[in-house]
């Protein structure tokens, strides 16, 4: 079974953009009309966070937004409340990105079912490498979602391997050594590691962490990448606007149009 | 991963994928460095000739007349630094240094394990940045200095509940940026596979000496053995060459105001789940979310604890009970004035711990407390508590 995520990479004519918002930022509704706007501008896949308390592997501006959403009540019943108000107006393919415990907790089945049920199309745990991947994976695929795996500069060869035989939808490249937040440069070495994921799969890639510009992306759409993740740049725009819900949106739906402008 | 990540269904390796390589590369280390004959001799040297070991295992007559058994006290207070947190930061800096390593960073919470990282590094000629909740820093101020002055870097910590939970979050984002020349060097036995095994392993000669030592004395083993668990690393280390024996093992944690207010009793109040790279139980809400803990004792305060102690709580070879801020405190001024002794806070939980026990033993049993450490570095925060001026 194709899932909406499959399709979208499938129908493809240039790398999608995948944008990214943390749920309940700042609020439950504000983050609806958000999902809406980001949805409209034109982003191909849109990635929800779950906030997690302890985000290890998020940088500033994304600890400060999931802190914003826990601090508004987000909870695992409400992402899936905010999903189901979503998909009465949109099929744009959705993934959560969140950590472990937050799907453990729920309990792992229970999770994926009760996401597939409100369309979910993809889960990414950012703390589950695939040693741990498999009640996860397995879960997933009984429930019709995309597990999508990480990879990175630093995963061997014989990790690679095994990360494209368990993962699904497509391989998130995590593009920048460290957290989530926007920087300079494309990194050499992940420019390397497109090249070297290529060769062994013909998997769709797309790399996230690090890119905000629209230099960047139009940088990496030169590598062969299928699509790339745009987040803390995304978010940033609500930082700058909590408050003035209008502002927001306007502002969220700026960065989005501008973005996949530079995708060619 | 070549050996085992779990103790039972406990610990695992929950961790951003881009961190893998660096605990491959460190099992690897592990595995195959520690155990040669030339780091058994380099870390024999720091041990015995710069840290102080063996430590004494003192028999309290004072304490063991007013409770009724034959009371020892394992004296970890008296290892260089002033804790025990310096047997493992010795072993991984070693073992860091001789997997090409630069560059050591560390969390600290009540300060005990910062200070020992930084004497660790001074000793060994590495950089050392210390992790800290801002919390923390006022809480513990005496060791912040002491970090200073031994050449770390202290890095304070504004986010969370900036304590030592959000310590170990900026640690782990500064080793996921610069896995290359960095260790992170971990203080308990907590994280994902290998530290849980590693830090045990470089704790476990609290263990070992005080079996021979209690053997030499008694001619017998002990009949209970008292520790108390944050993460729990001076526990795992005392239990560990005890657990095949019929020695009743018991763990102090956090009670904090009792379990009905804020605590930091991880296994009594708490269900498993994942934090910082480990399957273990954590106190948490019903999404999942991490709630804050308390203790008196920063060193305490840590909302999970390390893996093998869920494993052996679950199986029941060890006892876990909570420790209320307050009768820790008691038994803090109570050690003090009855040996002459000032335990840390953390310790003081412990010998709390040991006191209610102490009712239910025989005239010869022995019961040994593990005393982590000293209490120095709470002397001004237990004026203050208890309205001493100093």
């Amino acid at each position: 079974m194709t899932t909406r995520i499959g399709k979208a990479f499938a129908r493809r004519t240039r790398p999608l953009l995948i944008a990214c918002l943390v749920a309940g930022d700042p609020g439950y509704h504000d983050s609806l009309a958000l999902l809406r706007e980001i949805d409209t501008a034109g982003a191909n896949i849109i990635e929800l966070v779950m906030p997690f308390s302890d985000p290890v592997a998020d940088g500033p501006v994304m600890q400060e937004a999931i802190r914003r959403a826990l601090m508004s009540g987000m909870n695992t019943d409400a992402l899936f409340s905010l999903i189901r108000d979503f998909r009465e107006i949109s099929e744009t393919p959705i993934l959560i990105l969140t950590y472990a415990n937050v799907v453990m907790q729920r309990g792992i089945t229970a999770f994926y079912r009760e996401a597939a049920q409100a369309g979910v199309d993809g889960v990414a745990l950012a703390d589950v490498p695939v040693e741990e991947a498999d009640p996860f994976c397995r879960a997933a695929c009984d429930a019709g979602i995309d597990p999508i795996l990480f990879i990175s500069q630093t995963t061997s060869e014989e990790r690679l391997l095994r990360i494209v035989s368990r993962g699904g939808g497509f391989l998130y490249l995590v593009a920048a050594l460290g957290v989530t937040g926007v920087r300079g440069e494309i990194d050499p070495a992940t420019i390397e590691c497109i090249g070297r994921v290529k060769k062994v799969s013909s998997f769709p890639l797309v790399p996230g962490f690090g890119i905000g510009s629209q230099e960047q992306v139009r940088a990496y759409s030169r590598t062969g990448v299928d699509g790339v993740i745009i987040g803390s740049a995304i978010v940033n725009e609500i930082h700058d606007q909590v408050g003035q819900p209008e502002k927001m949106r306007d502002a969220v739906g700026r960065k989005v149009r501008d973005l996949v402008a530079s995708l060619g | 991963m070549i050996e085992s990540t779990r103790f039972g269904v406990y610990g695992g390796c929950f961790v951003p994928e881009t961190l893998m390589a660096a605990l491959e590369e460190l099992e690897s280390g592990f595995r195959t460095i520690v155990p040669g004959k030339e780091f058994r001799e380099e870390i024999d040297y720091y041990l015995h000739e710069f840290a102080g070991r063996r430590t004494p295992l003192t028999f309290c007559r004072n304490m063991s007349r007013d409770l009724g058994c034959r009371i020892y006290l394992k004296r970890e207070d008296l290892l260089h630094s002033g804790a025990h947190k310096l047997n493992n930061a010795l072993g991984q800096a070693l073992l860091a240094k001789c997997m090409g390593k630069s560059r050591l960073i560390a969390e600290t919470g009540a300060g005990q394990h910062g200070v020992a990282t930084a004497i660790a590094g001074a000793a060994l000629g590495m950089r050392v940045e210390v992790y800290m909740g801002e919390e923390d820093i006022s809480r513990q101020a005496l060791n912040v200095i002491r970090m200073k002055m031994l050449g770390a870097t202290v890095v304070p910590v504004t986010s969370g509940s900036r304590t030592l939970k959000d310590a170990i979050n900026e640690a782990l984002r500064d080793w996921v940026a610069n896995v290359r020349d960095t260790h992170y060097l971990i203080g308990s036995v907590v994280g994902p596979h290998p530290f849980p095994t590693m830090v045990r392993d470089f704790q476990t000669v609290i263990g070992k000496e005080t079996r021979s030592q209690i053997l030499a004395r008694e001619g017998r083993l002990p009949d209970a053995i008292v520790a108390c668990v944050g993460g729990g690393s001076n526990a795992i280390g005392m239990f560990t060459p005890f657990l095949s024996d019929s020695t009743a093992l018991f763990g102090a944690e956090a009670g904090g105001e009792g379990l009905d207010g804020r605590h930091g009793a991880t296994l009594c109040g708490g269900r498993p789940g994942v934090l910082h790279g480990t399957y273990s139980y954590l106190l948490q809400d019903a999404f999942g979310q991490i709630l804050e803990s308390h203790s008196v004792s920063a060193g305490l305060d840590y909302p999970g604890v390390g893996p093998e102690h869920s494993y052996l709580k679950d199986s029941m070879r060890v006892t876990y009970r909570p420790v209320t801020d307050r009768e820790a405190i008691d038994s803090f001024l109570y050690l003090s004035k009855t040996e002459g002794i000032i335990p840390a806070l953390e310790s003081a939980h412990a010998v709390s711990l040991a006191r209610n026990i102490a009712g239910e033993m025989e005239k010869d049993d022995i019961l040994i407390i593990n005393l982590s450490g000293r209490g120095d570095k709470d002397v001004a925060h237990v004026a203050a508590v208890t309205g001493v001026c100093v």
